[in-house]
């Protein structure tokens, strides 16, 4: 669904990004390590058509990015950091917006895509309350229904837990596992528990490389007994 | 190019959510009738024209338009919906064009709410309603001219005040270069062929025309060339 070959970018002297490659399959949900500033972001950026990599390629869907931004924008539904959105509109107006420019543009299509949004992230109780007047929480759960509003095929979550209280994370991380069997759901994280909860593979990335790519279970086999956080330590040291 | 109504809408009812546009139609309008009134006498000058209220447009935009002009991107990304406006499925010209479009839309409805004057000159007098058209038709095509410049600069940092600076400097040249007392004091020490080119960069030089009532080609041509030229480099601009 997702295939990223050689991606590079580069700020100035600083290669983010060096040579990334990966591929996602329909069912999959990719745990996207590494440490702050790794190139995890960027990756995801260039992946969704938001930047544009210096070189290699990322396809969605059998959509070249390059070529054709706007055809791979609509196959994806996109959570940036932070969940950024429009404060000044409500819940309602903002999801509303989204479903028309992402082309349901009938009002009854409209509602019913955004109805769904809401009730997959449990909004409906803020419907009408501006974005701007919302709880961290919220906020990711409306950024979160933004990329859930038009079904996509495929998922590029940058943090999607971010911010969230426990037990909403716990009901986040059990919808994109109860959805994932027909997308393919790339996100990053922080939380090395989130891997082992939902991820069926684990990527992790350490001065804009690929170091891991493996399923959780044989990322745990690597030390036997240890903790995660310090196999993590071991693989990204060359990033501290 | 039909992705463009839905931003058109979403940004032009924008201003209404938020207090910009109420502040911005009260001192526009109390500005512009005040200087009509206090200044240019109205009343007194005995005379069935609007020249007294179309003669400041110049000036007034110079500041009001550069305020609302300095958000248009610049707050997009500072709060980074600007990577939630790329990744929907539209073209960054789409984008341009539909966040310009409305913020025109809104300055057209700032100067047509001046009709109570046109009204008051219809009952007091017999105007040449030829020349009241021309005015407002070289008010409104200035005003998308200032508004390209304006979203330019805008594009160009995430500063709103960097963004206001920028763009009241740019409109300040591109008005000073056709005021007569600016010319008179730079023709002693440029050649007069050198002032009279550069007069012919000024909105000042191609709004006045249309307050005698003639429309010629070469000033409509000046501000659409103008405001699509800023336009393209604009969208340039946000390629990243």
């Amino acid at each position: 669904m997702i295939e990223v070959k050689n991606l590079v970018k580069t700020y100035g002297s600083k290669r983010a990004v060096d040579g990334v490659s990966f591929a996602v399959q329909r069912g999959d949900i990719l745990g996207f390590l590494g440490p702050n500033g790794a190139g995890k972001s960027t990756t995801m950026k260039m992946i969704t058509g938001f930047l544009r990599p210096d070189s290699g390629t990322a396809t969605v869907d059998g959509v070249d990015v390059t070529a054709d931004p706007v055809a791979v924008k609509r196959k994806l539904g996109y959570l940036p950091e932070s969940a950024p959105a429009y404060g000044e509109m409500t819940v309602g107006e903002f999801l509303s917006f989204i479903a028309e420019i992402r082309g349901f543009r009938a009002k009854d299509a409209r509602c019913t895509q955004v109805d769904r949004a809401l009730a997959l992230t449990h909004l409906e109780p803020v419907r009408r309350q501006t974005i701007e007047t919302l709880s961290k929480g919220f906020k990711q759960r409306v950024g979160l229904a933004q990329a859930l509003l038009h079904d996509p095929p495929a998922l590029i979550l940058d943090e999607p837990t971010d911010g969230l209280d426990p037990n909403q994370k716990n009901e986040v991380r059990a919808l994109i596992k109860s959805m994932a069997a027909q997308k393919a759901v790339v996100l990053s994280t922080h939380i090395l528990e989130e891997v082992e909860a939902i991820c069926t593979r684990v990527i992790i990335i350490s001065q804009g490389k690929v170091v891991v790519d493996e399923t959780p279970a044989r990322f745990r086999a690597r030390k036997p007994g240890a903790r995660l956080d310090e196999i993590f330590h071991s693989l990204t040291r060359g990033d501290l | 190019m039909k992705q463009i109504c839905p931003l058109f809408r979403r940004e032009f009812l924008g201003y209404f959510r938020a207090p910009v546009a109420y502040v911005f139609l009260i001192v526009f309008l109390v500005g512009s009738i005040f200087l009509t009134f206090m200044v240019s006498r109205f009343f007194e000058s005995n005379n069935a024209s609007l020249d007294g209220y179309f003669n400041w447009h110049p000036w007034l935009f110079l500041f009001l338009i550069p305020a609302v002009g300095m958000r248009l991107w610049a707050e997009e990304k500072r709060t980074g919906t600007v990577e939630l406006l790329f990744t929907l499925p539209i073209t960054t010209l789409e984008a341009v064009l539909g966040k310009f479009l409305a913020a025109w839309a809104f300055l057209i409805l700032a100067i047509l709410m001046s009709f109570p004057l046109i009204l008051t000159l219809g009952y007091l007098g017999h105007p040449d309603w030829g020349v009241v058209f021309t005015s407002y038709l070289g008010s409104i095509l200035m005003a998308g001219s200032y508004l390209g410049v304006c979203s330019l600069t805008s594009a160009l940092t995430k500063n709103q005040v960097v963004s206001f600076v920028l763009s009241l400097f740019v409109c300040l040249v591109l008005v000073f270069l056709g005021w007569n007392i600016f010319s008179g004091f730079v023709s002693a020490y440029l050649p007069v062929w050198l002032v009279d080119m550069l007069a012919n960069f000024s909105f000042k030089t191609h709004f006045d025309p249309f307050l005698k009532g003639i429309v010629e080609l070469k000033d409509v041509m000046f501000f659409l060339s103008l405001t699509v030229f800023s336009l393209c480099l604009n969208a340039v601009a946000l390629e990243r």
